[in-house]
Formats: C-alpha cells, structure tokens, sequence
C-alpha cells in the first residue's frame, strides 16, 4: 500500500512538474512610447520602426548583436578580397519569406540595388555609397564590389535600413511587413498595437515566444499603472521619470540601465559668430559641469563623455578631461576672444525630456561665465526646418542616436557647420581602412580633433533604462542599435 | 420648416467651404517638411526630394487644394503620408473607439447632471442645494486627468477590476462587446465627471430663471403640486441652454479627450490628429478637421431641432 502511494505521489509530483513547465508562458507585451509610421526599415528613419521588426521581422546579410558586434544574419560565411573590394557572401539555405516566396541571391541583388537607386527613399543612403556593383553569382552567392575598401561595410550591412526584402513585398512593407524572421506579423492596431506571432518555417533556432504585442503608450503617466497591473510586461525604454524608484523597490520587476548610442550634444553653429570663435567654443566647455547635467536632463543616468563617440564601443577614448569644469578659464578666453562681458545667444530646444530639462541647466551655466541664452521651444518639425535643415540656430541640444555617427561631422553642409579638413582626411582615411588596429586608431585620433576644437558641447551619453517582469529573460541590457531583439527573449517560469 | 433646414443646410455648405481654405492655408504656413521629417537626419537630399516626389508634394498648391477638395466630395480624404494608408480609413477605425465613448461619456453626464440639477434648484439655498454645488465646483475644478489617474490606480492596479488602459478592439459577440465596454468605462467616467459638474450647474440656473417666470406663481397658484410644476412646466422651458451646453459638449468630447485618450492609451481621434500635427501629415490632419467641421455644424443643426421640439414657438418662426 505504501508503495502504491509513493507511486501515485510521485505521478501527481510529476503531472504537477509537467503543468508547470506547459505554464510557462509563450506570449508578451511590450511597451513602446511611439508608434511607428510604418513598418518598413528600407523607407524610413524613424527609431519606432527598428523598434518592432529588426531582427524579429527582418534581417539583413549581417546582424548586430547586444555587444554591437557583428554577428552573421542571411549570410552564413562570407570572404573578403585582399584588397578589401570584394565581398562574396554565403548565403543560408532553406529560408523563405513569410508570404512563402523562396529567398536567394536575387533578393539580396534587389534589396542593395533598390537601397542605393536614384527614386530611393532609403534614411541612411550614405551605408550604401560604397557599393559600385552587386552580382548573384548563384542562388546561394552573392558578390559585391565596392568602389574602395570599407571597413565599416559588414557592420553598415547590419543595419535596419539594410534588411532584405523580397520585390513581391517590397512595396508593400509599410503595411504589411513580408520578411525572413522568427516572428510574422499578424495585425496592425493603428495608435494601439502591432502584433507578432511565431514563424513556423523559421530557417534558425525557433524563438520561445509564440506571440508578441507590442503597445503604444504614448504617455509617461500612463506607462507605471500599465507595468504595475500587468497589462504590459516590459519597457525597454521606459518613460518613468520619477516612478523609477517605485518600481526599482518593487521585487515583481527588474530595472536595468544600459547604454544607448544616443551622443547628446550641445550642438553649435561653428558658422556664426561669435561660435566660429575657437576661443569662445572652449569657453563655453569650460562653463559645462556634465555631472550637474545629467542630473537635470536625464535623472541621474547617463555617461559623460567628452567627444561625439560611445563609451560602449571598444575604440573609445575618454576626454571628458580636455576642458575641465573651470568657470574663471572660462571668463579668460570669453575676454581674450573680445566678450569681456560676454554675450547673448538663443538656445532652440526640441521636444524630449533631456532637452527640454537640461537646456535649463546648460543656460544657468552659460549664465554664470556671462553667456545669455534665450531658451525657444521647438517641436521637432520646426527643429528639422531651422535648426538642421536651414542652421538658422546659435546652439541647441540634441541627441545622435545613430550607431557610429561620428562621420557626420566631415559632411559638408552638416548642421554644425563644421569645416576641418585634417578631420575630413581622418574620416576618409577610416572609411576605407579595413585593419581593426589602425581603425582603432583613426578613431582616437576623430574623437580627439573634435575634443579639442570643441565642435559642440560634449554632454553625455543617452542611457537605456529599461523595465520588465523578473521572471522574463533575455532582454537586451544596451542599445547598440534601436531595435528590440526579441529572439532570445522567454519567462522562466 | 422645410425652408429653414434648407437655409442651416447651406450655411453649413458655405462653412464647410470656408473652413477648407483655411484649413488648407493654415497647415501649408506650417513650418516642417513631412518627408525630411520622415526620413530623419542622416537622409541626404536627394533622398528627401524622392519621397517627396512620391507624396505628391511637388505638386503646386493650388493643383493640391482642388484635388483634395475634388476627393473629399466623392468620398477619399486622400492618402495618409506616414501611415500610407487611406485617410477615410485611418478616420474610421479612430471613430469606433471615439464616437461610443463620446456617446457613453455623454449619457453618463446627462444622466447624473440633470437630477442633481433639478434637485439643487428645487432645494435652492438649503443645505441639499449647497451640497449638490459644492461637489459640482470639485467636478470643474479636478484636472480629468489626475481624476482619470486616480480611477487606473484604484480600478486598475488595485482591485484589478479592468485593464489600465488600451483599447481590445470590439471584437465579436457578447464577449467582445463586454470587453470593449470594459475598456472605455474609465475613460468615459474620467471624461463624464467634469461635463456632469458644468452641465448640472446650467441645469440649476436655467430651471431658476424658470421658476421665477409668471406662468410658474400661476401653476403654483393653481395648487399644482411641486413635483408637477418642476417637471412639466418649468424643465421643459429650462431645456435650452441645457441643450445648447449638450451640443457643444459632445463636439468637444469627440476629438478633444486627446489628455484622455494618452492617458488610457485609447486610440482615438484626437491621439490620430495629435500625432498627426506632429509627423506634418498634414493629408491627415486636414481630413480630421473637415470632419469634425462637419460634425459640429451637424450637432449644432440638431440642437436646433431640438430647440423646435421644446418650443413650438419656434417651430412656425421663420428664419
């Protein structure tokens, strides 16, 4: 008899064992605070976008991973000619697009050609400059020539804005996004939802997750309640502000603070006088106390850095040190370059917290070394219009989310108005070394000429702070790009 | 009558006109260009200049006003520039969840405002009618959306009664119904509370104004009892302006809950038209208004019925 109840007890233990292991859950929320104006990568540069599809819709040849490396996407292997022109990459077997469409070279010759074409509306045309031709050699290879050696040419294929996408679809994205990922997407909520389910002919590892819903929640109010009743169970951007704590003590979720590639600068017109004045620049560095800040901007996270580059990334430099805190060195150089009193300026601010609120505590600073500025609001539209568009602007504030921007400031007719040509010959000369060691080098070397011509304000770096239930696992920690990679991602109970 | 309907009719055709060309004019003043917003700041020109192609943008001005205004009449209020899709579309699927919680909003607040309303009147100066006032004065003076925060927190995150926010959808049957139902009763609380406050206050010194007229001592001095006189002689005059507050109330409740709407994360008209402004899609932006033009000259016609309906003096005037 005891034996036959040890045996029913361990059946039972089993059978609850088992239940509980079916009840992990297969389905999640994510909370995004802006809704996409649509889903395709290749025609847009809206963060919302790569927020939803890369990785989990769309791939590229290449893929980011959570360290900003790059890591192999549809193409399995691939091999680079000595003299860094060729690219002949390998593509996977057995992947098909979500309408079912098979995917080869064609696609990839067709998703590069549309990227780079004259009617293109591609946001981040520069990543394909380099490409003179691409060829499908077979169905499983594909061979682009560049016009010289990138260095950066695997990474840029890594980007959103370089998915494959098939000609059947591609026309079609904005609405109905047709991709090869581990998810598909099932439905389009506009200003509520944007649903994903699990892709059943995945050609990888399938994901955990069955479902994902990923809700808009447009207000930083309503994002704590929607967390604290479960109705949403991550934020990889959370809108907290000072809830933050609240949630932080609270044992059901985990908060995480990362890195973002969001460079925030104290832009300025090195065009205008009296900005073009170097002396006037490493006036206005010296006023800035980045500690004081951040605490103002971004509630007490974020990274000081003291050029355009991300303390994330391995080439990165610390010079936060070149213009220390020092009002009265400050004083010195306003009067040396002729503003002994100083003198007035505007400050256009656009939208986001950390502007709005650190524009504040950057024009106290400038007020303490007699600099006035004039604080004008601007929404984002006009911000594009006057301030990066016409440079019609003396300073602003904004943060440069792209990855690995720091290019944009050998542009010509970039806002900043900026114009080095011993800068412009560095960047030259990165873009087509491929030798890691000498690009890390090239690097330091960008990073300093900007330190010190103070270009900009140097601020800080955007941080990541994201929110979800404890029990889930496999969010990323940082943001190398703007993408929530949910392949990974599963509960643990 | 049927010469006054036609005369509103074309008022309210010369109006929707107007408001056309100046809901035209106005938004091409804007500064901000929709495809450079959309593309961001690494586009290059030429980039923004092929989308720009592509929206028709390049289009003159005046080609753009005739072919809006020539859509509009046969029915397409054009293509959305963000969303590429239909604005029709975008429009119709905002007022499946605005027009029911305006509706729901409005029932609500009438049907609290009105009795509480008649109640003070009838109790003018005595402690009911102070206390009835009182509470109307919190109602106004309560931001709806810290209200709207308070309902999330104790409905919501408490009791776990219904979801915090977002909008299910309708979906099909009873449970669909239910579960939409479900969604929107905190909004509509939120947003029926403050018009309940207003609405019970203009109840209040309309049915006085009444109640001191000659006609209201002659029915008392007939021995009509309260009661009869209140409801049946002095609520049916007191109506007007009440229905006057009504009309204007619902034309606010169909788009301007935009505070609501964000805070309950609902996917309204007035997030549609916010995000809008925002994104310079302008296509949009100007379909909501034309809408809303309209739909406010329809509410005010019907309120002007209704005055016809209570007054039957009105009835044979001619405008």
């Amino acid at each position: 008899m005891t034996t036959v109840k040890s045996v029913l007890a361990a059946t039972t233990f089993l059978l609850a064992a088992g239940s509980a292991a079916f009840a992990a859950r297969t389905d999640v929320v994510i909370g995004v605070v802006l809704e996409p104006p649509h889903l395709d990568p290749t025609a847009g540069a809206a963060a919302a976008i790569d927020e939803v599809v890369y990785a989990n819709v769309f791939e590229g040849l290449t893929r980011i991973g959570p360290a900003g490396e790059v890591m192999p996407g549809l193409a399995e292997s691939w091999e680079v000619s000595d003299d860094g022109t060729v690219y002949t990459f390998t593509l996977r077997e057995g992947v098909t697009f979500h309408d079912g469409t098979a995917f080869d070279a064609e696609d990839v010759q067709f998703s590069l050609d549309r990227a780079r074409g004259e009617d293109s509306t591609n946001a981040q045309k520069p990543l394909f400059a380099a490409i003179d031709t691409v060829e499908a050699v077979d169905p499983q290879t594909v061979k682009v020539t560049l016009k010289h050696p990138q260095g950066a040419f695997l990474y840029n294929m890594g980007w959103g804005d370089a998915v494959i996408v098939a000609p059947e679809s591609a026309d079609t994205n904005k609405e109905r996004p047709v991709g090869t990922g581990p998810f598909t997407f099932e439905d389009w909520a506009k200003g509520s939802s944007i649903s994903l389910s699990r892709n059943p002919d995945y050609w990888g590892e399938p994901v955990a997750l069955e479902s994902a819903e990923f809700r808009i929640i447009p207000d930083a109010a309503a994002a704590v309640p929607a967390l604290l009743s479960g109705d949403v169970h991550a934020f990889p951007n959370m809108p907290a502000g000072d809830a933050l704590a609240q949630i932080e003590a609270d044992p059901r979720f985990e908060v995480v603070v990362g890195a973002t590639e969001g460079e925030t600068v104290l832009s300025t017109n090195n065009a205008k006088e009296p900005f073009d004045n170097l002396k006037v620049r490493q006036a206005i560095a010296h006023a800035l106390k980045r500690d004081d800040i951040i605490a103002g901007a971004g509630s007490g996270y974020g990274t000081p850095i003291g050029s355009h580059f991300s303390p994330a990334n391995e080439a990165y430099v610390d010079l936060t040190g070149t213009y220390p805190h020092d009002p009265e060195k400050a004083k010195q150089l306003l009067a040396e370059a002729g503003y002994p009193d100083g003198f007035s300026a505007t400050l256009k601010l656009p939208p986001p917290p950390y502007a709005r609120d650190g524009g504040q505590v950057v024009a106290a600073q400038l007020r303490d070394i007699g600099i006035e500025l004039e604080i004008i609001p601007v929404e984002w539209a006009q911000w594009l219009e006057q301030v990066f568009t016409n440079t019609d602007y003396d300073l602003s504030i904004v943060s440069h989310t792209e990855p690995n921007d720091i290019g944009i400031y050998a542009r010509d007719d970039y806002y900043f108005n900026y114009d080095n040509p011993a800068f412009d010959a560095v960047i030259e000369e990165l873009d087509r070394t491929a030798d890691e060691a000498r690009r890390k080098e090239l690097y330091a070397e960008a990073q300093r000429i900007l330190a010190e011509d103070a270009v900009n304000g140097f601020l800080f770096q955007l941080a990541k702070i994201g929110v979800w239930d404890a029990k889930l696992e496999g969010m990323w920690e940082n943001a190398p790009i703007q993408a929530t990679d949910l392949t990974g991602v599963r509960w643990t109970d | 009558m049927t010469a006054y309907l036609l005369n509103r009719l074309a008022v309210g055709a010369a109006t929707l006109l107007v408001a056309s060309l100046v809901v035209f004019a106005v938004l091409e003043v804007l500064p901000g260009d929709p495809a450079r917003l959309m593309l961001g700041l690494n586009a290059t020109e030429e980039a923004v200049a092929a989308l720009r192609r592509e929206m028709g943008l390049d289009q003159p001005l005046v080609a753009r006003y005739l072919a809006w205004v020539g859509g509009m009449l046969t029915g397409d209020f054009g293509t959305s520039y963000t969303y590429s899709s239909p604005v029709t579309e975008l429009i119709a699927e905002r007022l499946v969840v605005s027009l029911p919680l305006a509706v729901i909003a409005l029932a609500l607040s009438t049907a609290i405002a009105i009795p509480v309303g008649i109640f003070a009147a009838a109790r003018r100066g005595r402690a009911g009618d102070t206390l009835a006032m009182g509470a109307a004065q919190i109602g106004v003076a309560i931001p709806n959306f810290w209200f709207a925060l308070l309902l999330i927190y104790v409905f919501a995150v408490g009791l776990r009664l219904v979801p915090a926010g977002g909008f299910p959808g309708w979906g099909e049957g009873w449970s669909g119904l239910w579960q939409g139902l479900g969604a929107l009763v905190l909004p509509a609380v939120a947003l029926a509370l403050p018009q309940a406050a207003i609405l019970a206050r203009v109840t209040r010194s309309a049915l006085l104004e009444v109640l001191g007229e000659d006609y209201i001592r002659t029915a008392r001095a007939k021995g009509l009892p309260q009661r009869v006189v209140l409801r049946s002689h002095a609520l049916r005059n007191a109506m007007i302006p009440v229905l006057t507050i009504l009309g204007l109330q619902f034309a606010f409740l169909l788009a301007g809950t935009i505070i609501i709407e964000n805070v309950f994360y609902l996917p309204g008209l007035g997030r549609l038209v916010f995000q809008a402004i925002t994104q310079r899609d302008l296509i949009v932006v100007e379909g909501v208004v034309m809408l809303l033009v309209a739909s406010v000259i329809l509410v005010n016609l019907a309120v002007d019925l209704c005055y016809a309906l209570v007054d039957p003096r009105l009835r044979t005037r001619r405008p």
